[in-house]
């Protein structure tokens, strides 16, 4: 459990992605099973603990320890489940002699339990743990560990213990349950690749390379089928013997999210396409779109507002037939005639786009049809469906991003190699009447300039600070005086958790606007408009 | 003797009427009793000064040779008599030189802690309980929330982690006085024997140490010849926690920033400063320190200072002892 404990504990501190795969990796390399299946199980949200419920917490506590110096406590940390796994005194009798239990112990103890005996079980836990194993217990029962490690994440730390490709933990990953003996065993040399035994498994995902500078003169435009590329979320529809099923690109399981859509799966096969929300006839917008996004559960209101549809790709398995093999020009006739026999409210075709040329396509692509367009889909007319990103058979060919020109009003120090730098950016327009305009934030960048620019900044801040807030300085923006930052964007949305009403999607620096008045970066006005 | 005539809290600092001096005194004042070297605490311009050998050393290495207009050596243990106040100072185990000063005067023993620790320090004395009639504790960890875990645990996390991660330099911050050589300590402790590199704030506290009998095995300047910057991969860097927001910082490849210190026990306050490897590392008695320290003293008043007085406050009253808090100002809620 220590182990465990301290591996929850580096993570949440640590910013990088590769710091966190390598401290994932060597706790799946050193633990024995089953910890380090649970561990991963509890990563990737698929550990169920029924009987213990937060609320107990606070009456366990209670039972121990005067109220006010709870309270102080309490307000001091901020956090109920650190508070706890802080205060909670040794019992009077000490710890066991067998303390130290380990993480399988725990949760097998915590899963046995019933409701009447839960609190007691944690109790008996909590005595017995040290302060950092308090902390995972509690985060273990209360569920959702948040300590920004996504279940992807997690996988690809397994996937790199072995050394395999992380779509390929993916592909058996619904097939498999914790502890995950028999994966481990494979990733490490000692058994075989696990049987996929699940009914409608996920099938790793085909991505697309960007269309860089001259790649396009590189290819005929006669191999090319073009689509428009949508702007809603990426989702494999799989139905199988009755078992329905519908995946993240990451392999997640959303069908909770979208029950309308998993309702009218009436078919045998695997689709590849775009949720979105509205109809096939009236595509709704991303913030509609939002309004359906990481919810474990809808309401039948929210449903009725904002159905989901699936607007289709291709097809990857049509009744028992894996169609991958097959080239785009194949599947795509297979797809028609499928989609064809499907509600039509909750299934569509993603319309070919005809084009003749690079240019007329160039064209096409700046002014599409929908605002949830963002692009155009470039596919290889004889490329199979490969998991993963092969460079050559896909391409996206995006929109050019909306840009704004803001002025920049705090600054955060950065991490790791930029541990010593500011390099975090909140930057504002302009707001409210002529002669008393105000700076609005509108979003926060921390990408897109080069480290000669970075240095730049660095420096502007450290001769523009006006006060410190920790690791964050704010920094001199008024109307004569700050620095313009032209940032990119993908989209706005609507939001009610910023003060300024909107919410970038994907903001990066694009420019430093050094020669630019302050007094001349944009209004919200020219935001607010981009919503519609 | 009424214990508030015999200290009372005064702007300047806890003061003696009857011997007329005062405890470790915010302001420049005509005779001060100084309990340990921290800034704080220790402050020049006084005209007499009346501290430990080795706080007398701290101060001098760190606010010149001219801090005081007098000076004198307190002996561990030996009584002093100041206008019929006898004084006595006791070590404290905060860091090397940190004392309490004992203050007993017709019948009446106080004694003022100044900053203290309970669990072991290779670089100080232990702290010895003394029995009195009022104890006046500092509580800068007064909640129960604050119980600091062995220090060469927190040891192990780091060099573990220098194991993981050998291509980056550990940057530990640590205060310049008592942390950062307890921290080199340990690591010598713990069987660490590379070359440490240090910022040059730490440089003649850390000579100091080694002059009084602290083995800190080999340091090295933490600067940097032109191009070589991968020198510091591997590493690991001692330095003021200030150094490493500073520009200085930049001379080490993608370091880890570490922060040796007991506020590091609360995840967000390491979240705040950008810490990715907290070192629970304190010089400040914990909660379980201050409450088992009050009980040991016997004293039937416990007068608290700087820090969350309100809890320790509360302890008391559960406990059936009086409690007041000082009020003192002028003391660093920050410095561990």
């Amino acid at each position: 459990m220590d182990r465990f404990a301290e591996l929850l504990d580096r993570l949440v501190l640590t910013p990088s992605r590769n710091g966190k795969l390598k401290l994932l990796t060597d706790y799946f390399r050193e633990t024995p099973d089953p910890d380090r299946g649970l561990a991963l199980a509890a990563l990737t949200g698929d550990l169920a603990i029924a009987a213990v419920k937060p609320a107990m917490l606070r009456q366990l506590v209670a039972e121990r320890m005067d109220p006010v110096l709870f309270g102080y406590s309490y307000d001091y940390v901020g956090d109920l489940a650190e508070t706890v796994s802080l205060v909670w005194p040794e019992p009077a009798g000490g710890m066991r002699a067998d303390r130290a239990p380990t993480l399988g112990q725990v949760v097998k103890r915590l899963q046995a339990a019933s409701r009447s005996d839960g609190p007691r079980v944690l109790a008996d836990l909590l005595d017995n743990a040290g302060a950092a194993a308090r902390f995972a217990i509690i985060k273990l029962v209360t569920g959702g560990l948040r300590i920004g490690v996504s279940a992807r994440l997690a996988r690809q730390a397994a996937a790199d213990l072995g050394g395999v490709d992380v779509a390929e933990v993916e592909e058996l990953w619904h097939g498999l349950s914790p502890p995950y003996v028999s994966l481990f065993a494979w990733l490490e040399g000692s058994a075989e690749r696990p049987a996929g035994a699940a009914k409608a498994p996920f099938r790793p995902v085909m991505l697309s390379h960007a269309v860089e500078e001259r790649d396009l003169e590189k290819l005929d435009p006669a191999d090319y089928a073009a689509e428009w590329k949508w702007d809603g979320i990426r989702v494999q529809a799989v139905s199988d013997g009755g078992v329905k099923r519908l995946y993240s690109r990451t392999g997640d399981d959303i069908s909770g999210a979208f029950p309308d859509l998993v309702d009218a799966m009436d078919f045998d096969g695997a689709l590849d396409g775009e949720l979105l929300v509205g109809s096939p006839s009236a595509t709704g917008t991303f913030s509609d779109l939002q309004q359906r996004l990481n919810r474990k559960t809808v309401s039948p209101k929210v449903r009725e507002r904002y159905p989901a549809f699936m607007r289709c790709y291709d097809i990857l398995q049509r009744e028992g037939e894996d169609m991958r093999a097959l080239p785009f020009g194949e599947r795509r006739k297979a797809l028609e005639a499928f989609v064809a026999g499907l509600e039509p409210t909750r299934f569509d075709l993603s319309p070919l786009v005809a084009f003749a040329g690079w240019n007329e396509l160039e064209t096409l692509r700046t002014a599409p049809p929908h605002p949830v367009i963002e692009g155009v889909m470039l596919k290889r007319r004889d490329s199979p469906y490969l998991a993963g990103r092969p460079k050559g058979p896909w391409f996206k060919w995006k929109r050019d991003p909306h840009t704004v020109d803001a002025v920049l009003m705090y600054a955060q120090r950065g991490h790791g190699k930029r541990s010593s730098f500011y390099s975090d950016y909140t930057f504002g327009v302009w707001a409210g009447p002529d002669g008393a305009e105000e700076l609005v934030p509108v979003g926060k960048a921390y990408f897109g300039f080069t480290d000669e620019e970075l240095r730049q900044l660095d420096k502007y801040i450290r001769d523009n600070t006006v006060e410190r807030f920790g690791p964050v300085r704010s920094v001199r923006a008024d109307r004569r005086h700050g620095l313009v930052l032209e940032i990119a964007f993908e989209g706005l949305a609507r939001s009610t958790r910023h003060k300024s009403g909107v919410a970038m999607r994907f903001p990066r620096i694009s420019r430093l606007r050094w020669d630019k008045p302050a007094a001349e970066a944009d209004r919200l006005e020219t935001l607010e408009a981009l919503i519609g | 003797m009424r214990a508030r005539d015999l200290l009372k809290p005064r702007p300047e600092g806890l003061y003696c009427p009857p011997g007329d001096f005062f405890i470790d005194p915010v302001r420049p004042v005509d005779r001060a009793l100084i309990t340990h070297g921290h800034s704080d605490h220790a402050r020049a311009g006084h005209s007499h000064v009346l501290a430990t050998r080795e706080t007398l050393d701290i101060m001098a290495l760190r606010c010149g040779e001219g801090f005081a207009g007098a000076t004198q050596a307190a002996q561990l243990g030996e009584t002093i008599t100041i206008n019929g106040v006898g004084v006595s100072f006791e070590p404290a185990g905060h860091v090397l030189g940190s004392a309490q000063i004992l203050v007993e005067h017709g019948g009446t023993r106080i004694v003022a802690s100044g900053d203290y620790k309970r669990s072991a320090d290779p670089t100080c004395d232990p702290f010895v309980p003394i029995r009195c009639d009022v104890f006046i504790t500092e509580a800068t960890f007064g909640l129960p929330v604050f119980r600091h875990p062995p220090a060469a645990d927190e040891i192990g996390k780091l060099l573990k982690s220098v194991r993981q991660f050998p291509e980056r330099s550990h940057l530990v911050g640590a205060y310049a006085l008592g942390k950062a050589q307890r921290v080199i300590r340990l690591l010598r402790d713990a069987g660490y024997d590379e070359t440490i590199y240090i910022h040059g704030a730490l440089a003649r506290l850390c000579a100091y140490y080694e002059s009084r009998g602290v083995g800190l095995g080999p340091l090295a300047p933490a600067t940097v010849e032109p191009g070589a910057r991968k020198d510091f991969a591997g590493a690991i860097v001692v330095g003021p926690p200030s150094a490493f927001a500073d520009r200085w910082a930049r001379r080490f490849p993608d370091p880890v920033a570490c922060f040796a210190s007991g506020w590091m026990r609360i995840r967000q306050r390491a979240r705040q400063r950008g810490v990715e490897l907290p070192l629970i590392v304190s010089d400040h008695a914990d909660w379980d320190e201050l409450v088992e320290t009050i009980e040991e003293t016997e004293a039937a008043e416990i007068w608290v200072t700087h820090g969350r007085e309100e809890a320790l406050v509360r302890w008391c009253e559960l406990a059936g002892i009086s409690g007041k808090a000082l009020h003192l100002v002028g003391y660093e809620d920050e410095g561990d």
